[in-house]
């Protein structure tokens, strides 16, 4: 766990809203199953990451044991238990997307935002950091930032992005070569 | 070529809205009353005579699959879909859920209706958020019009449906350790038996299918299992959605006739092979599991279960990755193989130990720090985990080195002599 | 019964066996890491492979139910081959470290690779090295060693009731430890100890203290509470260097509780090794011939009423026996065994045992628990009513503070007059109660020292007599005693009927009783018998020393023969590991010799003697039978008082687990789980 910590942690009312929703998708006597959703908004809430009152409140809230939350947080690698950047940069550079390239969007996010994986940098604006597949191989290689993936990119094209981020004039997500979805590019069926 | 008038998922790309309102012009949510008026039996017996096999990659046939569920439980029954797509190469289901959702979601209703589940769940890979947006979406359309919720389409049968989103773990796919994490815990694959047609979610007994198995179901349904059937060859039937990846001129993904011969599928829609067919080394048919085949097995191989299955592969989520001449196939291998240490769950020993085992071992091959005598021992190693997991990943680790080294050793161990792997 | 091939030789078998107990069955040993049969079935080690005739891969026979016909080979070249990989792969990341490790020459892993592995390494990676995790007092972790078969996870949740261990990250990442690596909550966690099948967690008490083929093993029981668990105690040299638990089906299964195995280090510190006799307020040491002359003009000197004897919580029967004898030969009639007093006039035994008896709670359909903290009077206990809790959702309910007993209950409040309104139907309860077959009652001694102790009794006397809790196959009705050696004394009537510990405190402050002989009576209220003369026979330089006159020292319960009744009523044998301490004598002998010293011929000269006499006195209790069912005998009339409880809370008796006993306060580790359960309840 961080050795950062804020030191308490609940539900704002955006997050109560969700997590009613959330909760309602399950049985009644099957609590438990929300502990994947109550994590996901009090991430969202916190940040970008799990502190460790908020993964206590968490348990709290489905009255599940403290290490079984905990289990939970550290077998999903969705759940980040150190701060992330304003901008969280997920690469891709699993088979698919390093055939076409990824070691070329690392080089671009390593120049950009900082030399180390995980490393919070631009005054938080960034973090980034290797992942595998996320699932959209046909469009390689790709990275995704926060929620949304950016496709069919190369090392200028990632620059562009990071710096529209830095510039605060985020480009549109998506292919960037500007094909609509997973269509060939140069078919039009 | 497949027609158009024969594409099930005619969004795919997303050149229409997903709403509801462009899928009723899709076709979609025709009279689905009728469908399930015909019953639960007739609707097994048809995707049963459709010869549908399932689309998440082990292709198990799906109504014999849908017939394993009790009538007559105690217990509530459940569908699950599988949208955990994580597996390297594959990325079809999500072009049907963001572009076609109400495929699915018919799919689950007529799913549910025949297998006595009321209750589904849509199991989607956490990263797919936007998805899972539109999901969510969609399917609140679908309650808003009646489709689902109480009294489905005036059928009479109510069904919920939920949406859950993962957090990242491929495992997840795996349908025991997708019900765990569906209940609150790690994504750890359970000990079969039992099966989850007995004791699957909750205890209750459960039916897990893939996206686009559950998709396809409504169109099956309407133009009848022979014109399914009419596709590909004897068990091998319908269409299917291909992932197209790597080496080609124009990856994408694309529809198909089942049983396509594999060179005709990359040529017609994903431009050929960059540089050309003959510049070709070996591609891996269906998503990262399944062992590469080299260029001469793939001139006329085609694109099935069977088929693969022969060429000692398999067709898997027909996921196809090209690899040209430049790719060196150790490091492309290697990369896979930190794939599933990456991803394995860590409670089975082969699994655990070995997965990062082989990893090591390939990439000091990769760097030309290795003797023909490691490889022997990587091939045993890899003999020792296939078999002898708890679930498929230790074989989906395995598999993929052992098809390396099948068509390549030679070349591999000419290069370690060489010294060309030095890096 | 179904019928199976193992290994080409039909048999037929039950039908619910899986395959690895079918083989056994048939003779063929299956190598396990992960699998315990007092644990839910995880199949996660992979050890236990075999073939199965029409199986495409092996399939682990720990969790394969068999099926009819089934032809099953553990001896086949893909067997061996398969069982040789998991070896290799749990040893590839395994440090070679067995020589320093705590666990060799009984570990599992070091067995089986000798067993089932490949003979060599073929490894050539650098091995993972996993931090050390803090798991309180009693745990020391190597967590390099761990194998990751889950034993610990599933044993902390599914006996210990407490979810406090876990396995954090994944693939080869899997690390277990305990959340934020805080302590283990619960008083059987060294359990995990025995289960771990590596050197990854061992006995921090018990770090490097010794090999195990160094050790002298002796078969015994334990005294640490009234449940009798089966023991047995390493010794080297003098020193009790450890406990560990044997197998019982009837009592402890295979676990033990935490005091039961750390108390031991308590037996080698303050021990009274001299006898002592106190001269100008300080205490010398002395011959023991000198010092018995003393004790046996004191006895002459006073009148019989002026002198009292009270017995502690760990005598061996036999010495209680001869105590009883010399009372009676003196005609003493000031005699209790029960320190934290007591007032019902117990007639016959089954009123103050455990009548259902510990195994048979798994047949019970309803509990209802009064006035007992069982998960710290008993753990095994608890242990035995968790694990049918969580099997058959035995419905429990509590009078008393609502504790955290690891298991749900429904509480009923601490107002003991909830009793009234279960007797006269009106409680939710009673319908429960009403509708059990086999419904039992668990009575904590808290509330049998109480003033209006005979009011509450009477009124569960009513009770137990208004539903089912007797009939021809059960006796529901269960006083839990907490002392090993109160339900022997209390057969052998060392108390006062209708009279408890309290007048014997009045009479000494009121001058009326001016000696005391103190078998180990450690727990009284001191300030009360200061100015009574007090003669100590005990094992520690403890509470009942500190006050004494003379002290006779003797020996503890790892160093003597002797007999005990736990609180079922189950007469077992605790046999002597080592020796008593410098000149410290065994309890009975001290007894004996200062019968003879008064002239007191009863004959007796050596323990099989004794206990001939204590069984031809005593036969009921040498005739235990675990089957039998105990006949309830009433001891208050139908009608007895009924009252309007007022002081209606319960008070505990035990205050800290850890210090129950003179051994146990001694012990520097049971010190240490004393604080670190303070710490983290603050
Ligand atoms: C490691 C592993 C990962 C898997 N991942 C997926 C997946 O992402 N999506 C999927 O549909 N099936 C996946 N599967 C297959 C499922 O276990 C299951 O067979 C499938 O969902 C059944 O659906 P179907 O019959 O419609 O194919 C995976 C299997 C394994 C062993
Ligand atoms: S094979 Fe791997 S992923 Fe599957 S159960 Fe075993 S450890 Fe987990
Ligand atoms: S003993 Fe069967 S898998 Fe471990």
């Amino acid at each position: 766990m961080s050795s950062i910590q804020n030191d308490n942690f609940s539900f704002d009312e955006k997050s109560q809203g969700l997590a009613k929703i959330a909760l309602a998708k399950y049985p009644n006597d099957r609590k438990q199953s929300a502990v994947m959703p109550f994590l996901d908004i009090a991430q969202r809430q916190n940040g970008g990451w799990l502190s460790q009152p908020s993964i206590e409140y968490v348990a709290e809230q489905l009255e599940m044991p403290f290490i079984k939350v905990w289990e939970v947080v550290t077998f999903y690698t969705m759940y980040n238990t150190k701060p992330v950047g304003k901008n969280f940069v997920q690469v891709c550079t699993t088979t698919p997307c390093w055939l076409r390239g990824s070691e070329n969007i690392v080089k671009a996010c390593k120049e950009i935002i900082s030399e180390n994986q995980c490393d919070v940098a631009h005054n938080n604006l960034f973090s980034w950091m290797e992942v595998e597949c996320l699932g959209a191989c046909v469009n390689a290689p790709m990275i995704q930032i926060n929620d949304d993936f950016y496709e069919d990119l190369d090392y200028e094209s990632t620059k562009n992005i990071l710096q529209s981020l830095i510039d605060n004039k985020p480009l549109k997500i998506g292919s960037q070569i500007g094909r609509l979805g997973s269509r060939g590019a140069n078919n039009a069926q | 070529m497949l027609s158009n008038k024969d594409k099930i998922f005619t969004n795919l790309y997303g050149e229409e809205s997903f709403e509801l309102k462009m899928a009723y012009v899709r076709g979609d949510w025709d009279n689905t009353k009728a469908l399930m008026q015909k019953g639960s039996s007739w609707i097994i017996d048809e995707i049963k005579n459709s010869q549908l096999r399932g689309r998440g990659g082990a292709g198990f046939p799906t109504g014999l699959k849908w017939s394993f569920m009790p009538k007559d439980s105690e217990k509530s029954n459940y569908l699950v879909v599988n949208a955990d797509e994580s597996e390297p190469g594959t990325c079809k289901d999500r072009d049907m859920i963001r572009n076609d959702p109400h495929k699915l979601i018919e799919g689950c209703l007529l799913a549910s209706f025949a297998m006595g589940a009321h209750k589904c769940y849509i199991y989607i890979r956490g990263e797919y958020f936007n998805e899972s947006v539109v999901l969510e979406k969609a399917v609140a359309e679908a309650y808003a019009a009646g489709l689902i919720g109480k009294n489905a389409c005036e059928s009479g049968w109510d069904l919920d449906i939920y949406i859950h989103r993962g957090a990242g773990a491929y495992i997840c796919g795996e349908e025991t350790a997708l019900l765990e994490s569906l209940e609150g815990k790690k994504g750890q694959p359970r000990l079969k038996p039992p099966f989850p047609a007995n004791k699957g979610l909750y205890g209750s007994p459960t039916t897990v299918n893939n996206v686009e198995t559950i998709a396809v179901v409504p169109t099956i349904l309407r133009r009848g299992a022979n014109w399914f059937s009419s596709f590909g060859r004897e068990k091998n039937t319908g269409t299917k959605v291909f992932c197209i990846s790597g080496h080609v001129n124009n990856p994408c993904n694309v529809e198909e006739e089942m049983s396509i011969p594999l060179k005709e599928l990359i040529d017609k829609h994903a431009g050929g092979v960059i540089g050309g067919w003959d510049n070709l080394k070996a591609i891996i048919p269906g998503g990262s599991s399944v062992p590469m085949i080299p260029k001469s097995v793939c001139d006329d191989v085609l694109m099935d279960f069977d088929s693969l299955v022969a060429a000692k592969s398999g067709l898997g989520t027909a996921a196809v990755i090209v690899m040209d001449q430049s790719t060196d196939l150790v490091k492309a291998i290697a990369r896979i193989a930190r794939f599933y240490k990456h991803e394995s769950c860590g409670q089975c020993t082969p699994c655990r130990e070995g997965t990062g085992w082989m990893w090591r071992i390939l990439e000091k091959i990769a760097i030309g720090n290795s003797s023909s005598a490691e490889i022997d021992k990587l091939l045993d190693v890899t003999k020792q985990i296939e078999g002898h997991t708890i679930c498929a990943l230790g074989d989906a680790a395995a598999w993929p080195i052992q098809g390396l080294f099948r068509h390549f050793r030679d070349e591999i161990e000419e290069n370690l002599k060489k010294g060309n792997y030095v890096a | 019964m179904k019928k199976i091939k193992v290994d080409n030789k039909e048999i037929e078998v039950d039908d619910h066996l899986t395959i690895m107990q079918a083989c056994e069955e048939a003779g063929k040993e299956i190598p396990r890491f992960c699998y315990h049969d007092k644990l839910s079935i995880a199949g996660n080690c992979r050890m236990c492979l075999v073939e199965v005739e029409g199986a495409p891969k092996p399939v682990a026979s720990c969790a394969m139910p068999i099926n009819e016909g089934m032809s099953i080979r553990t001896n086949t070249e893909k067997v061996k081959k398969a069982r040789e990989g998991v070896m290799e792969f749990l040893l590839i990341n395994h440090p070679l470290d067995c020589p320093v490790c705590d666990q060799g020459g009984e570990c599992d892993l070091q067995d089986q690779t000798i067993a089932y592995g490949a003979g060599h390494s073929r490894f050539n990676e650098n091995k993972r090295s996993v931090k050390e995790k803090h798991m309180g007092p009693l745990i020391k972790t190597y967590m390099t060693r761990c194998i990751h078969c889950t034993r610990c996870i599933r044993f902390a949740e599914e006996v210990a009731g407490v979810n406090e261990i876990g396995a954090v990250n994944r693939g080869e990442n899997m690390e277990i430890s305990t959340y934020l690596e805080k302590t283990i909550d619960s008083e059987l966690s060294a359990n995990v100890i025995d289960l771990c099948p590596v050197g990854a967690l061992t006995s921090k008490p018990y770090q490097f203290e010794a090999r195990p083929w160094e050790l002298k093993k002796t078969e015994t029981i334990d005294v640490m509470d009234a449940v009798g668990s089966n023991i047995r105690v390493d010794t080297y040299g003098w020193k009790v260097k450890r406990v560990l638990p044997r197998l019982n089906e009837d009592i402890n299964e295979e676990w033990i509780s935490d005091k039961t195995r750390y108390a031991c280090d308590g037996l080698l510190t303050q021990r009274l090794d001299e006898p002592y006799i106190r001269i100008e307020n300080k205490l010398t040491t002395s011959s023991w011939s000198h010092a018995l002359t003393k004790v046996t003009d004191l006895l002459n000197e006073y009148k019989a009423d002026e002198i009292a004897f009270l017995t502690g919580d760990l005598c061996d029967l036999e010495t209680l026996y001869l105590f009883k004898k010399l009372a009676d030969q003196l005609k003493i009639n000031n005699i209790e065994c029960r320190q934290e007093g007591c007032n019902i006039p117990f007639t016959n035994q089954t009123q103050y045992s455990f009548n259902t008896k510990i195994a048979n709670i798994e047949k019970s359909d309803c509990l209802i628990i009064v006035g007992s903290n069982v998960r710290q009077e008993a753990p095994i206990i608890n242990a035995r009513i968790r694990k049918h809790k969580i099997t058959s959702n035995l419905p429990i309910a509590v009078v008393g503070e609502n504790l955290d007993l690891t298991y749900d209950f429904t509480h009923l409040g601490d107002d003991l007059n909830v009793l009234s309104s279960i007797l006269d139907g009106s409680h939710e309860f009673s319908k429960k109660l009403e509708a059990a077959n086999n419904p039992m009652i668990i009575i904590g001694n808290s509330i049998l020292n109480r003033d209006d102790s005979i009011s509450i009794f009477s009124i569960i006397e009513q009770l137990i007599h208004k539903f089912k809790f007797f009939h021809e196959s059960w006796n529901g009705f269960n006083v839990l005693q907490i002392a090993a050696a109160r339900t022997g004394a209390l057969n052998l009537g060392l108390f006062k009927q209708g009279n408890s510990l309290e007048k014997i405190y009045q009479s000494i402050e009121q001058n009326k009783i001016k000696l005391i002989i103190s078998l180990g009576a450690d727990e009284l209220e001191f300030p009360r018998i200061n100015k009574a003369k007090v003669i100590y026979i005990g094992t520690h330089g403890d509470r009942g020393a500190n006050t004494a006159d003379i002290i006779l020292p003797s020996a503890a319960y790892t160093e003597k023969d002797g007999l005990y009744v736990n609180t079922e009523g189950r007469l077992q044998h605790a046999y002597k590991a080592t020796f008593p301490p410098g000149n410290a004598k065994e309890d009975w002998k001290i007894i004996n010799e200062l019968s003879n010293m008064l002239s007191f011929d009863w004959g007796i000269i050596d323990l099989p003697n004794l206990r001939e006499r204590l069984k031809s006195e005593h036969a009921e209790l040498f005739e235990f039978d675990n089957n039998k069912i105990n006949k309830y005998e009433r001891l208050l009339a139908n009608k007895a008082p009924t009252a309007d409880f007022k002081n209606s809370n319960i008070e505990y008796l035990i205050k800290d687990f850890y210090l129950t006993n003179a051994i146990a306060r001694n012990s520097k580790t049971m010190a240490e789980c004393s604080l670190a359960r303070n710490e983290a309840k603050d």
